[in-house]
């Protein structure tokens, strides 16, 4: 009895703290839509432009050791120039798709940390609005930097698109800063100290026990591999790197064209341990900090406790399962890399779930709020 | 608040603030210059092969080494004091969940802060010396770290208490 109603108490503390259009909800949705599109992103990224923009980069690379090696240094020039150009290319996609993901996280740290923010419902109505307007100004400005270049830009090095991405990103600080204000606030306020009661913290589900536990292995497991990676293979790569440049450049000098492609392939296949090592141990962190984060937000899933659960497990699953063959690509090569795109996919498919169970709940609590207002009218 | 879930929230926002003061440092004084350092030296490899000149190429082929050796470590170390923060501020807002000793909550978040501080102070030091004494830093660090997350991890599996 006394169970059933402290979680009568934690629900009413949780609806309150999540009425309708207000900071928390918004910066939950907003923030797991952010991580949902740019997962997508991602995905697409991986699969579509990825694989042909390193092969774009590797020819601009060879064309400028082949033409050293002819002795053009025009020619070399315009290469490593196409090469920079690629490089922008590919920073500017990779930098959408995580700077949506990153601001998502921020978001859901900041939803979860609402009830802390010492400021009216309004105020903080109008900080959640004006970081999620900032946290998707600036990846859509990134994205657009590599098509808009200089076009129509009152300054001489830098374009419109990256003038947004600034702004967005300032947006980004101000209402983060708002948030950590009304945080410090709260803290001065000595009687209210001890009053922050809130569902969200207290929740002590299945589901987010598992997330939670889940996550933070995740993050365990990437932290592992990043160290093993360090110690093993870091130095190793860091003096291949040199080594093989060298090779080409000698190669080059003595017009020794053989040589030339032979540290070519060296340094793609370099290039390639260097990418997947460092994408599988930043995925399994981050699916791993993904998944804490959205243990907090089981309360309001308003799915049946098993499908949640589910979702938890398909989650978790498809966040170790990518990691894992992205590290299996340079020996399984393509269906590796096809399996990691599904693990991606689980992954996206787990949280649209638990956000549509967010979308139920926030309708039931709207609905619920409208027929008290039909009863008291 | 238990002192162990301020360690971690507190100190979390602290190795954020730190991370990102150091990132705007590293943004304004030295991540431009030594990017344009790496293409340039990279540039001038590759013409001084092409002008058959070996040696030139060479001494720019090691200027690339050690600049690309300083900037990787720089993005490393922003990188990395503020996702540790990020963790650490998370794991300070669940940390009522660990089941485990009050005790054994104080030494993990201790460790991980100290953990979270230490491994890249290790990687930003190996930008000055190149010798033993930064690197065991940063071993040091990421070990205690690692000790950490697993005690926690362990801590949140458990099944609540009763009551």
């Amino acid at each position: 009895m006394t169970g059933s109603t402290s979680n009568a108490n934690a629900a009413t503390t949780a609806e309150v703290a999540f009425a309708s259009m207000g900071a928390r909800r918004l910066l939950a949705l907003g923030g797991i839509g952010l991580i949902l599109v740019g997962m997508l992103v991602g995905d697409i990224f991986a699969v579509f432009v990825l694989h042909q923009n390193a092969a774009k980069v590797g020819a601009s690379l060879s064309a400028a050791a082949h033409a050293a090696a002819a002795g053009d240094a025009k020619t070399v020039l315009a290469s490593l120039q196409s090469v920079g150009n690629f490089l922008e290319n590919r920073g500017t996609k990779v930098d959408t798709h995580v700077h949506m993901i990153a601001f998502g996280y921020l978001a859901l740290l900041l939803a979860i940390l609402q009830p802390w923010v010492a400021f009216s419902d309004s105020a903080k109505k109008k900080l959640a609005w004006i970081f999620l307007f900032g946290a998707w100004l600036l990846p859509l400005s990134v994205f657009l930097i590599h098509y808009v270049g200089l076009a129509y830009s009152p300054l001489a090095a830098i374009g419109w698109a990256s003038i947004l991405a600034d702004f967005g990103g300032a947006l980004v600080i101000a209402a983060t800063l708002g948030c950590l204000l009304g945080i410090a606030k709260r803290t001065q306020q000595a009687a209210d100290r001890a009053s922050v009661r809130d569902g969200l913290w207290e929740d002590r589900s299945v589901a987010g026990r598992i997330l939670l536990a889940g996550g933070l292995a995740l993050v365990l497991l990437g932290f592992l591999h990043g160290a093993y990676y360090a110690a093993i293979d870091l130095y190793k790569h860091e003096a291949l790197d040199y080594s093989v440049l060298s090779e080409m450049s000698a190669g080059a000098a003595a017009k020794d064209v053989a040589a030339v492609d032979s540290a070519l392939a060296k340094y793609g296949q370099l290039g390639g341990e260097k990418a997947v090592n460092i994408a599988a141990h930043a995925h399994a962190i981050e699916f791993g900090l993904l998944a804490i984060l959205l243990a907090f937000f089981q309360p309001y899933v308003s799915l049946r406790d098993s499908w949640k659960r589910r979702w938890a497990w398909v989650l978790l699953f498809g966040s170790l399962l990518l990691p894992v063959f992205v590290l299996l690509e340079l020996k399984l090569g393509l269906l590796a890399g096809g399996i990691a795109d599904v693990a991606g996919l689980l992954v996206i498919i787990a949280l649209l779930a638990m956000w549509i169970g967010i979308l139920r709940y926030t309708g039931e609590i709207d609905a619920g709020g409208r027929l008290a207002e039909g009863a008291n009218g | 608040m238990s002192t162990a879930r301020r360690l971690l929230i507190f100190g979390g926002i602290g190795l954020a603030l730190l991370g990102m003061i150091y990132g705007l440092w590293y943004a304004v004084f030295a991540e431009h210059q030594e990017l344009d350092g790496i293409g340039k030296s990279l540039a001038t490899g590759f013409s001084a092969a092409g002008a058959r000149d070996p040696r030139a190429a060479e001494d720019a082929l090691q200027q690339y080494r050690e600049l690309k050796y300083t900037y990787d470590r720089h993005v490393d170390v922003h990188g990395h004091w503020i996702g540790l923060a990020m963790l650490l501020m998370v794991l300070g807002i669940a940390f009522d969940r660990v089941e485990l000793t009050e005790r054994m909550k104080m030494l993990l978040s201790a460790g991980l802060l100290l953990g979270s501080l230490l491994f890249p102070l290790g990687v930003l030091l190996q930008t000055f010396s190149h010798g033993v004494a930064p690197q065991a830093v940063a071993v040091v660090g990421s070990a205690l770290v690692i000790v950490s997350l697993a005690g926690m991890t362990m801590g949140f599996a458990r099944a609540p208490r009763s009551g």
